[in-house]
């Protein structure tokens, strides 16, 4: 009973999302208040009802509803609760689910933090979204019903996927999805500015808070995602260029350059169809990585079930929501009127190169993503792209933004003076490059990837300061800064530290595989570990052999570990829980490989010492951190007030 | 012209994933295909006196399916290769992989088998052999003993109408 009301309910979310979007948008267009109105409740009501049937699955989740086929094939009587309530979005159905659930979410956030937006802009964001919503939601109903009933019903389910129970992994998702569906708030103020020709900075001041929010949103399910990599895959690494990771990596650099184009948009109004153009690809790379994880055109560890069907719906979804938003631009862009002078050198020049540069990296990771498909596409073999041609072309990339980072807030927008910036910044210019050259040979001798990135964190680091003074020179507490600033200067700051991290982590760790007895130790960077034997237990659902590794130093005990190999008792899968002793300088990580005896006294123990690694998680969560209070700099709200138009002057621009 | 290029872009791109829909990326090629299959010898699921091993079928165009009782996909597939045993197409050997609750008898007693015999593999040693990375997976062997085909995930009648059968046809079988 329950799951056919979760069914029903979806049917009657994707009739509210009709009536959200087809409603508003064609009382825009007529200039009609009452059709307009109708934007806020539908979208209100629309999330209500996706966000019952998301309850009701999570039920039979929870009551261990076998007679659902999405129940019985990602669920285990056996799994614990958490992972149980947890599984309602661990498969494709429930995930998109997810997705439309959260879609709805940002829209009713929209429909409640508009009121100082004029109605037509409203009715045209909120029926744009609807838009959308209808897409995903034909999707589920027509090819991923979640709530399919299987007769006759199994015994029992087939088991969660054991990667996937974790608590990195709860979270993880609706981080992501927070930030994947966030891009499409941004996306839909673009298109109802295409719509109604209305292009300008207040646009761009109702867009920004939206994007930052929804880009720190990413930021923070990326981070998680690379941090679950790292504890649950035992293999030490946190990001792999997986397809899937690139997928969600590609709208986060087209979100970066966009909410630094929105910028210019804000204080300038320059760029104006290049900002938009923007909106459209950030959105439309989120799009897209739904569409290369759920049709399974490219292969990846993380890929869900592969379905032509499935994968024709979203491709046709993708080439009238991308296609036509591409299309309107084309033929709404030349109607912008360009505004804001600037010169070759200006903060202007400068966070277009920004653009020009994150645009030309998220070009690279799309390239190596899709080589492989173009490639089979034109039969010319099966072929796979791997982490050494991303890393080769990436970095190098990305080195020049970096370097930039530290140069645009310090340039005065329109016309910057190269001497004047100069004589500001060659202390910061001359201690990063001194410290990127003498760094690595306090550490290992000359490395030139080491001296690239701590010259770039340190060049990061010393520009953020130089920010600070300035702006204090004249007696300006630091609590007086606008939260904008502080936003901006703690992501800057968050960047150096990551940079910081990888590079020593990338660079400086140590690993060691090595065959050990009871009673066997091995030393790395200084530590002893002793291997103490594993010992078998039952879990809630699996069966595990617990290792115990003592490890010292100088005598003196640092930790005991108890990393884990788990066979798990539905699905067989064994998964490897590496144990972990983190500490702000390094982490000591231990995994359990495969047992080397009958009697599993002897194991192969990977063992790594992981330098600074911590540095990274740190400087990813003052991205995060950064990002959201950037957000909330209360110009915004000061500004909306203020920008408010009549209902009536508005409606006529359409 | 510039402002059209994201467009002109994006319907390659579409046009490429459309292709690529209906290219599968996990289809890698096996190194079995040509290839004598890797011999075993194994006992019977429910008769361990009586064991199997792929020579016994020299002669025979056949297939070797490797499923698991804990195995959803299999069990999915499993009407599909009844009705196949009952049409007499081709004889089925299901090496019952890895079942460590030992429920296949009990199971293939309920539910019917569509096996002419159901090697039962332990340990998981001879799917290593053969290369399985999941189950279902089926092998098509020929008269000489040699892997012609290998399909992975479940046979649906798609798979057996447009894949294997045509296949076995070709094998004379």
């Amino acid at each position: 009973m329950i799951p056919e009301l979760g069914h029903f309910a979806l049917i009657v979310a994707l009739l509210l999302a009709l009536t959200q979007s087809i409603l508003p948008l064609v009382g825009a267009r007529r200039g009609n208040l009452t059709l307009m109105s109708v934007a806020r409740p539908a979208a209100q009501g629309q999330f209500v009802f996706v966000a019952l049937a998301f309850a009701c699955l999570a039920w039979s989740f929870l009551t261990n509803d076998f007679t659902v086929e999405n129940v019985a094939r990602n669920s285990f009587s056996q799994l614990p609760e958490v992972y149980r309530f947890t599984a309602t979005w661990g498969s494709h159905e429930g995930s998109m689910l997810m997705w439309v659930m959260i879609l709805g979410f940002w829209t009713t956030a929209v429909s409640v933090f508009s009121r100082h937006l004029p109605d037509d802009m409203v009715a045209r964001v909120i029926g744009i979204m609807g838009l959308i919503s209808v897409g995903f939601l034909a999707f589920l109903l027509t090819t991923s019903n979640p709530f399919e009933r299987l007769v006759p019903a199994p015994m029992d389910g087939r088991d969660m996927n054991p990667l996937l129970q974790d608590w990195g992994m709860i979270i993880h998702p609706p981080m992501l999805y927070m930030g994947y569906v966030g891009f499409a708030v941004a996306f839909a103020f673009a298109i109802a500015a295409l719509l109604s020709g209305k292009l300008d900075a207040a646009w761009a001041r109702w867009s920004r808070p939206w994007t930052t929010v929804a880009w720190a949103f990413l930021t923070l399910g990326i981070v998680l995602g690379a941090w679950w990599a790292y504890r649950e895959l035992g293999w030490g690494g946190w990001w792999f260029w997986d397809p899937t990771e690139n997928a969600s990596f590609m709208p986060w650099l087209a979100g970066t350059a966009l909410i630094h184009s929105l910028a210019v948009t804000e204080k300038r109004g320059a760029f104006k169809a290049w900002t938009v153009l923007l909106a459209l690809i950030a959105f439309s790379l989120s799009l897209l990585g739904t569409f290369l994880v759920r049709s399974g055109v490219l292969s990846s560890v993380h890929a869900f079930a592969t379905d032509p069907a499935r994968g024709s719906f979203i491709l046709g979804f993708l080439a009238v929501v991308i296609g036509g938003s591409l299309i309107l631009y084309a033929w709404r862009a030349p109607r912008m009127i360009t505004g804001g002078a600037f010169t070759w050198f200006s903060r202007e020049a400068l966070l277009l190169a920004n653009n020009v540069i994150l645009l030309a990296a998220m070009g690279s990771v799309l390239l190596g993503t899709l080589y492989p498909l173009f490639m089979d596409a034109m039969g010319m073999g099966k072929i796979s792209v791997g982490p050494p041609y991303f890393n080769a072309v990436f970095v190098p990339v990305m080195a020049p933004v970096l370097f930039l980072v530290g140069v645009g807030p310090l340039a005065r927008w329109k016309e910057a003076s190269l001497p004047d910036l100069f004589a500001r910044l060659k202390w910061a210019l001359a201690v990063a490059v001194v410290t990127g050259l003498l760094l690595p040979f306090t550490l290992d001798g000359f490395n030139p990837w080491a001296t690239l990135g701590f010259a770039l964190a340190a060049w990061i680091l010393l520009t953020v300061l130089v920010g600070f003074r300035e702006r204090m020179q004249h007696g300006t507490r630091l609590t007086q800064l606008p939260r904008a600033f502080w936003g901006m200067q703690l992501a800057h700051l968050g960047l150096a530290w990551g940079i910081a991290g990888i590079t020593v982590v990338a660079n400086y760790q140590l690993e060691r595989n090595v065959r050990m007895n009871v009673g066997d130790y091995t030393e790395l960077a200084g530590y002893t570990f002793t291997f103490q034997g594993a010992t078998e237990y039952n879990g809630p659902n699996y069966r595990a052999a617990k290792g115990t590794v003592e490890v010292t130093r100088d005598g003196r005990k640092i930790a005991t570990l108890h990393p884990e190999k788990r066979i798990y008792n539905a699905s067989g899968m064994p998964m490897t829980e590496a144990a972990i002793h983190p500490s702000f300088f390094r982490d000591l990580y231990v995994a359990l490989g495969e047992p080397l005896d009958d009697q599993a006294r002897t194991w192969a123990v990977r063992v790594f010492y992981k330098p600074f690694i911590d540095w990274l998680w740190i400087g990813a969560l003052f991205l995060v951190v950064g990002g959201f209070l950037a957000a909330s700099d209360r110009r915004y709200r000061i500004a909306l007030k203020k920008l408010a138009i009549p209902a009536g002057a508005a409606s006529q621009g359409a | 012209m510039k402002r059209w290029l994201p467009v002109i872009v994006f319907f390659v791109l579409v046009g490429f994933f459309a292709k690529g829909l209906f290219l599968n990326p996990r289809e890698v090629p096996s190194p079995f295909i040509g290839k004598p299959a890797p011999a075993f010898t194994l006992p019977l699921v429910g008769n361990e006196a009586q064991t199997f091993s792929p020579a016994d079928m020299k002669g025979k165009v056949w297939i070797l399916n490797v499923w698991a009782p804990w195995c959803v996909s299999c069990r999915q597939e499993h009407p599909v290769l009844m009705a196949l045993a009952q049409s007499g197409a081709v004889p089925i050997v299901g090496l019952n992989w890895k079942d460590k609750d030992r429920e296949a008898a009990q199971l293939l007693a309920q539910h019917g088998s569509p096996y002419v015999a159901v090697p039962d593999d332990l340990s998981g040693k001879v799917g290593i052999d053969y290369g399985v990375t999941g189950t279902p997976e089926s092998y098509v062997i020929d008269k000489e003993g040699i892997v012609r085909m290998k399909h992975i995930g479940p046979i649906d009648p798609d798979v057996w109408k447009n894949k294997i059968e045509p296949k076995l046809k070709e094998l004379g079988a």
